[in-house]
């Protein structure tokens, strides 16, 4: 079977490879994403290839799809999401869920599964409590979660369309085109709820029939995988793990719409995402899934790969076409019509995110009111964050919309590392704000973290601790949405750059009582003023932090003190003689050697030499802990 | 089109249904601040200084902003106001405060929006200034280009897209460090760039600015000499000079638009080599004659030829008038067809 001729053709293809991947008594899963990957999972993956030929079993997935019997195979999956602690090996059917693993590992994972049918304990995870959880649904990373986009990815091999059939893959596009009209399908998304998931929340349904409506040919279909925010890979993790729903996702958007060809959009720093989009579109067109006559009916649709060249603001839904159209990337400036309308070509364009798409095929398959009753009332379905920063468990997450920020952080996220206490989250990236932990019962939807001053976003989500700076924070995302403005219109190019200089100043000491209020003014007006949403929400990260944490600004200013001693500008270090036992162990590892004193004898930092570098701090044992940080600076002592 | 009635701070004023705003304000002679937008341009909405309230809700720019009958408009909300002075004062502290010795002084857009806005000495101490050291370009031969004075408005990039169609210069790079540039970001005379100059005449501030700039004392109106084309010009004069020439809006033909040569090639007029009385040539000299001796010269020589013996060359730089008659003299006087002209200057 190498084609699907029609629509009925599918629920055969779907028996038939399921069939082929139960052959398989036993299957590895090397987790091959991004992170995994550079953790050294290839190796990994090599190893177990070579150790099953050398045992002289079967493991050519080719030959299942032959009739034969398998004793175990090997393949790739797309992320699991649970970065921090890859390289990840899964094993299936049994699920168990190997962490850390090194190639070194192999012959001992191979042993306990083929010979012993037992787990190798040392690399299953360890929970808090010193328990170890043999599957991902044991571990308290996963079982909060409800995967949809990530269901699949990390169970199955993202570069075989036949690992997405045996998963119902491709099974919804068989049924809207069998039994549904386009306005039918419209209607199950409009019913659904479902929002879109690259930062603005705009109803897809009300998108969909904008586009359907709109007069004008060719159509186009648009998969929004910018992805430029800073730390964010949840579309990358997608596009990777399972490209072949984004893509039914596009294919039945394009028939709702009435579209004839489309675009993905991935930037040129993701060549993984991009190679296994490319094998995915190849497969589908091999099995009649694009193209002309899809499944056989009367429906053609072709899919075309964008590579942008990085620039974040080309995620912005009129710089995105422009860039396709080989132009600069720049927002349009409103009143301009909608994308719907005239977009890509100044054709109707229906412009979406990556996991806005990959939804589509699960909605359709598993119904308007399954999707609804996931989520809140205005928020429907689950949410994807990247789990950053101070954070014990950091990763890619997928939890139903209005659970709480506190049960991400502690019940997922396994809270704070080294115990430390919580300090604040970003969400949202550059254009998010930070909440304080009195807003940790804040449910995680639209509307309620528009409320409080920050954004859903498209799922970043960084954890800081008390060790954090919140002006040196708001700081950095200035730093980043000054760089990456257009530039074309005036309060986002040059409010940016004083909104950075006014915090950098800040942060060396150098504020003036104005600027509290400056920096206020400013941000509305850079807010209010600028063309498309970088700029308009380019200052949120020095408003909520204003709003939550202005004792902090008052330090830096009034006092000249960083309460979290992180601004270099205004902290010291300082030994205490009372405490230093003269190891020397600090005035060695001084990269400036502006420490000094004999072995035994109390040190001295030079403060005209140090550059608060921090390293004497970090080497002096903590038994003696001698060397502390105080801010603000100490005032020098004039010879 | 449909006339409407818009209100503008409590004034209602006729306007046309498809105008903007800022368009239906300037025609009733209203000033609403501006600095990217241009009348013979499309807007661009980049500056956001025209910024405006509409029906009370609304921040709007009023460049792009078409009027609607009943629209009410404000340029005087507390909103409004506070967006278009932060957006001079974020302009103001990255422009160089060389008013006095900059030759746009007292003509330049962005002082009149600063003064509209009411700038302090107070309010421009909170920013921190900063001012673009990049080279200018002093490559071309008739402008040069100071990034330092440049808001970014954009007038330079459409007039060569939307008027010239030569797309010579276009936004370089990206965010703070974005600059008016050519391809590759070469230098101007190395790019595609015709010297028309008509960028250089709608920047609003000394950004694009003529290389040789003397004030001129007063204007004539003329025509360009260059061509039959015919625009029309406004010489600047000082003392017994032309100091300057412009595009005159006014004039039919060229409706202001010049090329390189009738806007920058003005020279020769008062060049010390330029010829301003015929020369005959005498004893193997060429020595200057008054007109009537030369043209009896000429009448005596041409006498003496008819036909295939006769050529004429004619100029593009006279009139179609002038080109006809010597084509007639040539053909029925002379007697030969062997007329041409130099099709190009
Ligand atoms: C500066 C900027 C960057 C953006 N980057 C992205 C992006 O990387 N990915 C994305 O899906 N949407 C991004 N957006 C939002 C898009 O403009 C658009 O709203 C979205 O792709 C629409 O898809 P959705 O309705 O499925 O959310 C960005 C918007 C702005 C203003
Ligand atoms: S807000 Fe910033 S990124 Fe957006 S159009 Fe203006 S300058 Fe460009
Ligand atoms: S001088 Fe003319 S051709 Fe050259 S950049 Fe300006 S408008 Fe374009
Ligand atoms: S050079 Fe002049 S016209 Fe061109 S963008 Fe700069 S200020 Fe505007």
């Amino acid at each position: 079977m190498n084609a699907i001729n029609t629509p009925a053709d599918l629920g055969p293809m779907r028996d038939y490879c399921q069939a082929a991947l139960g052959r398989q008594k036993v299957r590895f899963l090397v987790c091959a994403g991004t992170g995994c990957i550079a953790g050294g999972s290839m190796a990994v993956y090599q190893e177990l290839q070579r150790l099953l030929s050398e045992r002289d079993i079967n493991v050519d997935v080719e030959l299942l799809y032959e009739g034969k019997e398998s004793d175990a195979g090997v393949g790739t999956s797309g992320c699991h999401g649970f970065c921090q602690m890859g390289p990840l090996v899964r094993v299936e059917p049994t699920g168990t869920f190997y962490t850390r693993v090194k190639a070194a590992d192999v012959p001992d994972i191979i042993t306990a599964t083929l010979d012993e049918n037992s787990e190798v304990e040392r690399l299953l995870f360890k929970n808090p409590d010193g328990s170890r959880s043999v599957t991902e649904h044991d571990v308290p990373f996963y079982n909060r979660q409800q995967r949809i986009v990530l269901d699949k990815c990390g169970t199955i091999n993202p570069e075989d369309i036949r690992d997405y059939f045996a998963v119902d893959g491709y099974q919804a596009l068989a049924e809207i085109l069998q039994h549904l009209s386009p306005m039918e399908v419209i209607d199950i998304v409009t019913a659904s709820g479902l929002r879109g998931r690259g930062g603005a929340g705009f109803p897809a349904g009300r998108k969909w029939l904008g586009c359907h409506k709109a007069g004008g040919s060719p159509k186009y279909v648009v998969c929004n995988g910018d992805e430029g925010d800073p730390g964010a890979f949840m579309d990358r993790s997608v596009l990777e793990g399972n490209p072949l729903a984004v893509i039914e996702g596009m294919t039945i958007a394009a028939y709702s719409v009435g579209a004839r060809y489309g675009y993905i959009y991935v930037r040129a720093e993701y060549p993984l995402a991009v190679v296994r989009l490319q094998k995915a579109i190849e497969q589908a067109k091999q099995y009649r899934l694009l193209g002309e006559n899809i499944m056989g009916v009367d429906f053609d649709f072709d899919l075309y790969i964008f590579q942008g060249a990085g620039a974040f603001v080309c995620g912005e839904s009129t710089a995105l076409t422009l860039s396709i159209e080989g132009k600069r990337g720049m927002p349009r400036v409103a009143p301009r019509p909608r994308t719907t309308e005239v977009g890509l070509w100044d054709k109707p364009t229906l412009l979406n995110n990556v996991k806005t798409y990959a939804f589509i095929p699960d909605i359709i398959r598993r119904g308007a009111d399954w999707f609804k009753s996931i989520g809140t009332e205005s928020s429907s379905g689950t949410a994807v964050f990247a789990l950053t920063g101070h954070i014990a468990n950091s990763g890619l997450i997928e939890v139903p919309m209005g659970i709480t920020l506190r049960e991400i952080i502690y019940d997922i996220g396994g809270g704070i590392p080294h115990g430390g206490t919580f300090k604040a989250v970003q969400t949202g990236g550059p254009s998010g704000g930070c909440l304080p932990a009195s807003l940790l019962d804040t449910p995680i939807d639209y509307d309620s973290l528009d409320e409080a001053g920050s954004i859903m976003g498209s799922g970043g989500m960084v954890i800081m601790d008390e060790n954090t700076c919140m002006v040196d924070v708001a700081r950095y995302f200035l730093q980043f949405t000054e760089e990456e403005s257009c530039g074309q219109c005036v309060p986002c190019r040059l409010g940016t750059k004083q909104l950075l200089e006014i915090l950098k100043d800040i942060c060396k000491g150098k504020g003036r009582k104005a600027d509290l209020d400056l920096l206020y003014e400013l941000s509305h007006s850079v807010h209010g003023g600028s063309v498309c949403g970088l700029g308009q929400t380019a200052a949120n990260p020095v408003l909520t932090t204003l709003r939550y944490f202005k004792d902090e600004y008052e330090a830096h200013i009034f006092e000249k003190r960083c309460p979290a001693k992180v601004c270099k500008d205004l902290i010291s270090f300082r030994i205490d003689e009372e405490k230093c036992a003269g190891c020397t162990l600090c005035a060695r590892a001084c990269p400036v050697s502006a420490i000094t004193g004999e072995k035994k004898q109390v040190h001295v930092i030079d403060q005209s030499i140090c550059i608060q570098c921090g390293v004497c701090k970090e080497k002096c044992p903590t038994k003696f802990s001698a060397v502390e940080c105080v801010s603000p600076k100490l005032v020098m002592e004039v010879a | 089109m449909n006339p409407v009635t818009i209100t503008i701070d409590g004034l209602a004023i006729p306007a046309q249904e498809g105008m903007t705003i800022l368009q239906a304000a300037q025609a009733n002679g209203l000033y609403i601040p501006n600095l990217c937008n241009h009348p013979d341009l499309d807007p661009a909405g980049l500056c956001r200084v025209c910024v405006v309230k509409i029906d009370d809700w609304k921040i709007a720019i009023s460049c792009k902003q078409p009027v609607k009958e009943g629209m009410v408009v404000s340029t005087e909300d507390p909103e409004v106001q506070r967006v278009r002075k932060n957006t001079v004062e974020l302009l103001v502290a990255n422009h160089p405060m060389t008013c006095l010795t900059c030759e746009r002084d007292g003509n330049c857009e962005l002082q009149r929006v600063a003064r509209y806005v009411g700038l302090e000495p107070t309010d421009l101490n909170r920013y921190r200034r900063s001012v673009r050291s990049l080279p200018m370009d002093r490559s071309n031969p008739f402008f040069e280009i100071d990034h330092a004075k440049c808001i970014l408005c954009g007038i330079c990039v459409r007039t060569c897209d939307e008027i010239q169609n030569i797309n010579a210069i276009d936004f370089v790079k990206r965010g703070v460090a974005s600059l008016i540039g050519t391809m590759g970001n070469k230098p101007i005379a190395e790019s595609r760039c015709e010297s028309c100059g008509e960028c250089v005449v709608r920047c609003p501030t000394a950004a694009l600015s003529p290389r040789h700039r003397v004030q001129p004392m007063r204007e004539v109106k003329s025509i360009c000499s260059y061509c039959g084309v015919g625009c029309g010009i406004r010489l600047g004069v000082r003392g017994d000079q032309i100091v300057g020439v412009q595009g005159d809006r006014e004039n039919p033909v060229n409706g202001g638009s010049l090329c390189v040569k009738g806007r920058f090639g003005y020279h020769f007029i008062n060049h010390p080599e330029r010829l301003q009385k015929p020369l005959v040539r005498k004893d193997g000299e060429l020595v200057e004659a008054e007109w009537d001796e030369a043209l009896d010269l000429i009448a005596e020589k041409f006498s003496q030829h008819k036909g295939e013996q006769f050529a004429a060359l004619a100029s593009a730089r006279i009139t179609n008038e002038d080109n006809y008659l010597i084509q007639k003299f040539t053909r029925a006087v002379m007697g030969t067809n062997t007329i041409d002209h130099c099709a190009r200057l």
